[in-house]
């Protein structure tokens, strides 16, 4: 090879861009203080503003209200933590769990068909679709479509109509007047808050579940055929567990969701309390502040329990 | 070949029970949205009969005409901008720290960030407003904002986040390669890849906090945004008709945004890491 | 006619289209019992495709597809008495390497105790005794490759299909696994269809290779044959170097008017001048270039008569200088007229 000079121009140097290119080089050889630059500001927001509030909050559980002065006592206390294993308070609690760990499996199976559907048998031009189909209700106006339930519940509504239509009157009163669930109206009964639930919540479980079965290779499934699994076999022994973990990131979700929830239940249901609630409720008129941030790290606690239990369930190990 | 074959190939026949139960969820989950559209048209004022005895379209004019609306609907634009420009920012910076780095706590980070939509909105609402109390900061326009961007920071970080992995790191060492600086490799490289993905974090973000109403509810002094006026209607309905037609109008409001976001993404998929 | 003496595999004027591509485009052939059997092209030629059509993951437009002399329409993939080892192993990550190697046996019910001593001789055969309890990602590229090959055979297929399996190994894992393969077909002694773009790894395994190109069989044959005979300039060029003398150069060259192939390695450098020898064609020309090889040199010869030649010698006595010192110089070219291979007519491609 002939030693050739080709004409290049001298990498630019010169004064114009020097400041920022001096600055650039500066960074380049400092990573740490050019992340810690990039880093400052969100976590300054973050840490500052939410961390610190999460703070305060978690401090004023651990403060009293005394119950003749309407005073909150600012000293370290374990007593409002103990308010809550009291009887309304716990009630409460049961009753939101019940709630959130039924409206979860009920999440989990209307939203596996969709998921299954959307992963493995819709089209080229359907998927996308069907996609928007479940983005749109996730995002849009979370009012709004509890709103709409107050108008499909109503007693005067399309759900009464359409029972009456096919002369089923019956049946919706003989459901209505199962004691815990039913109610004198669907938008007065749990049953309601049941459904309104799981309508607000359910694209939360749809999307992970498609992703984890998305991400099944396609080339697994043709093994599983391949060493003679016909197609229940594979769904079971392979697909299933596969999205497994998509099914439990949907229920951290809703659960997650439906605890902490305090307006459906308030609009749609029947006038005894959800945790939300009663957190909305000791806060605000009751002024009792410090039960009401115990009773808000209820949810925390109860899922993180949730989490650890999915962990060694093992939920977390397949991907 | 297998690409041509996923194109084209013959995909397999779902069985018909599958079909009906994506089918029929969904029509649930789209069915209630049509309801409402309906019956902003129903001439009926004073319940939610169904079938609606006649229609109309007197009630929008009348909605149109009301100033209390217009506020709300103001208000609730200010602060989904400002929380939005502010959500940008922050979610850019913690997206671009986040993505090609690793350092201490680096997990711990990414928690911090997804920690606001990860816990209940009741949980952050009261924990705002527990500090505000405590700092003894007045409630005003600046309280909503702040609660806000708190929690739209993250879906503008996901966004960002899941462009720049896309992307990969070649792209920018090939830029610095050829004598880029560090600015420029960002001007010319990282934002109009990225820039797609702001804008759908942007309109996700909006979208996100024009309908917020739980921290709202924390944060708000005596300002009514468009969602804490459809609240106190949807406690108390006094004026069914009205709240309708907001309704439809929240739904116009919001969808648009949304699908602008997701054909600015389609082919990524990303939208979708973002839960609310 | 008993059942073994049918051909393991027949393809019967198959073809496969998607859409517009033809990816097999009416290809016959049969795969003899017992037979290692390649089917090696360049990247979309129908290789795979014929795989996967085997496999049952296909089912062709046209032809018909025989396992054993039966034919296989409509025989979904599970009730073929066919496995397959994936080109990127599609191991169960949520399953033990045990039971991945198990899972043919867990499908037919057999029972835990008999899959679990078959599936650990199994794992002892692919030398990975004792790993059963892993999972799929704790393992290296080529234990992977191993668990795929057991779990493939675990059902003792009469055919096993294997997609590159090798493609994702680095090169002298690449090298070892070819022969193992190898040992492992004759210990087994069950038919094996390999899919490959690899020339020298479907010259080094094969009984039989098929050639593809453009969803077609350029050529069937021993791997002796493919390479001293190759039947179309594509089969020259793509199975070894080839120089592809068209009629034109044949003419001046060997005075008959036919397209020839010319093996690098067959080729002779002599002094300028040099004597003619007996039964071999000369070409006179000049060094354009060369590389260095280390065993070996390869030079670029510009021919008067035109074109180009490329000619590869051992380094027995030369080394790098001199190699790089020949550029330039005026040569004589010669080799035997019977390595000048004929090659048919071309198909219009």
């Amino acid at each position: 090879m002939t030693a050739q000079t080709i004409a290049v121009p001298p990498p630019a140097r010169a004064s114009g861009a020097g400041a920022l290119q001096r600055l650039s080089t500066w960074l380049y050889r400092h990573p740490r203080l050019a992340l810690a630059i990039l880093l400052a500001p969100p976590l300054a927001w973050l840490g500052i503003v939410y961390l610190g509030s999460l703070l305060a909050l978690l401090a004023q559980s651990f403060f009293y209200l005394d119950g003749f002065t309407g005073l909150i006592v600012r000293e370290f206390t374990l007593r409002t933590y103990a308010e809550l294993f009291t009887g309304s308070n716990l009630d409460i609690i049961l009753r939101t769990t019940v709630m959130a760990t039924v409206v979860t499996l009920a999440c989990a199976l209307i939203g596996f068909p969709i998921a299954y559907y959307m992963a493995r048998y819709a089209g080229p031009r359907l998927k996308p679709l069907m996609y928007l189909g479940v983005m749109l209700p996730l995002w849009s106006s979370y009012l709004v479509r509890v709103y709409s339930w107050k108008l499909i519940l109503a007693k005067e509504g399309i759900v009464t109509w359409i029972f009456a239509k096919l002369h089923l009157l019956w049946l919706l009163d003989a459901i209505l007047s199962i004691p815990v669930i039913g109610g004198p109206s669907l938008s007065t009964a749990y049953l309601g808050t049941f459904l309104v639930f799981v309508y607000i919540w359910l694209p939360y479980m749809i999307l992970p579940i498609e992703a984890a079965i998305e991400r099944v290779p396609r080339s697994v499934i043709e093994a599983s055929a391949d060493l003679g699994a016909p197609p229940r076999s594979t769904f079971r022994h392979v697909v299933l567990p596969l999205a497994i973990p998509g099914v439990v990131a949907g229920s951290i979700f809703t659960f997650s969701l439906t605890l902490g929830d305090y307006i459906i239940p308030g609009i749609i249901g029947s006038s005894r309390p959800f945790i939300g609630q009663a957190v909305y409720s000791h806060q605000g008129t009751a002024g009792n502040i410090p039960l009401a941030a115990a009773l808000s790290v209820v949810p925390i606690v109860i899922i993180a329990i949730y989490l650890r239990i999915a962990k060694r369930l093992g939920a977390f190990d397949a991907l | 070949m297998a690409v041509i074959a996923q194109a084209l190939g013959d995909r397999p026949k779902a069985p018909w029970g599958i079909r009906l139960a994506a089918l029929a969820g969904i029509l649930f989950l789209h069915l209630p949205l049509a309801l409402i559209i309906l019956y902003a048209f129903s001439a009926e004022d004073k319940s939610y009969v169904f079938p609606p005895p006649a229609l109309t379209l007197k009630w929008f004019p009348l909605a149109f005409d009301r100033p209390d609306i217009w506020a709300a609907i103001g208000l609730s634009v200010r602060v989904a901008l400002i929380a939005t420009a502010l959500a940008i920012v922050f979610g850019t910076l913690a997206a671009a720290a986040i993505y090609r780095s690793s350092f201490f706590g680096r997990e711990a980070v990414s928690l911090l960030l997804i920690l606001p939509i990860a816990l209940p909105g009741i949980v952050t609402g009261i924990a705002l407003r527990a500090a505000f109390n405590i700092a003894e900061i007045p409630f005003s326009f600046w309280t909503i904002v702040v609660g806000h961007a708190t929690f739209c920071i993250v879906v503008v970080y996901n966004n960002a986040i899941a462009r720049l992995r896309r992307t990969g790191s070649s792209q920018i060492e090939a830029s610095m390669d050829l004598g880029a600086n560090a600015f420029q490799t960002f001007r010319h490289v990282v934002l109009p890849n990225l820039a797609t993905a702001l804008l759908a974090g942007g309109m996700l973000a909006f979208a996100l906090s024009f309908d917020e109403v739980i921290v709202t509810t924390f944060t708000a002094g005596q300002q009514t945004t468009l969602p804490i006026w459809m609240l106190t209607e949807l406690v108390r309905p006094r004026q069914r008709p009205i709240t309708n037609v907001v309704a439809v109008f929240v739904i116009a409001v919001t969808f648009l945004p949304i699908l602008a976001a997701y054909y600015l993404t389609r082919d990524t998929h990303e939208v979708h890491g973002s839960g609310k | 006619m008993t059942e073994g003496n049918l051909p393991a595999v027949r393809f019967v004027e198959v073809s496969r289209h998607y859409g517009a591509v033809k990816a097999v485009d009416g290809v016959s052939f049969e795969i003899a019992d017992g037979e290692f059997f390649s089917l090696l092209g360049p990247s979309g030629s129908g290789k795979t495709t014929c795989l996967r059509l085997i496999a049952g993951f296909e089912q062709p437009n046209a032809g018909a597809v025989l396992i054993h002399g039966r034919d296989m329409a409509g025989v979904p993939p599970y009730e073929r008495d066919v496995n397959t080892v994936f080109q990127d192993y599609a191991l169960f990550p949520h399953m033990s390497v045990a039971d991945n190697v198990a899972y043919g046996l867990m499908i037919r019910k057999v029972r835990k105790a008999e899959r679990r001593a078959r599936a650990e001789e199994m794992l002892e055969m692919v030398k990975l005794g004792g790993l059963g309890g892993r999972k799929p990602g704790q393992l290296s590229g080529g234990q992977r490759q191993r668990v795929a090959l057991a779990r493939a055979l675990i059902n003792r297929p009469r055919v096993l299909l294997l997609d590159e399996p090798l493609g994702a190994l680095d090169l002298k894992l690449r090298q070892a696994m070819q022969m193992e393969l190898k040992g492992l077909q004759r210990q087994v002694g069950i038919t094996f269809v390999y899919v490959t773009h690899d020339q020298e790894e479907a010259l080094t395994m094969s009984d039989r290779i098929a050639v593809f190109n453009h969803g077609r069989i350029e050529q069937i044959g021993r791997p002796g044959e493919i390479y001293e005979h190759p039947a179309t300039a594509f089969v020259a060029g793509f199975v070894g170097v080839s120089n592809l003398i068209d009629g034109a150069l044949a003419a001046r060259l060997f005075g008959r008017p036919e397209a020839v192939a010319i093996r690098p390695e067959k080729i002779r450098i002599l002094p300028e001048g040099a004597a003619e020898p007996e039964n071999a064609w000369i070409a006179d020309g000049r060094i354009r270039d060369a590389t260095y090889l280390g065993a070996a040199s390869r030079y670029y010869v510009t021919l008067d008569a035109g074109g180009e030649m490329v000619v590869i010698e051992q380094n027995q006595r030369t080394g790098a200088s001199d190699t790089l010192a020949a550029i330039g110089r005026r040569v004589r070219l010669s080799g035997p007229l019977g390595e000048a291979l004929p090659l048919a007519a071309e198909r219009a491609a």
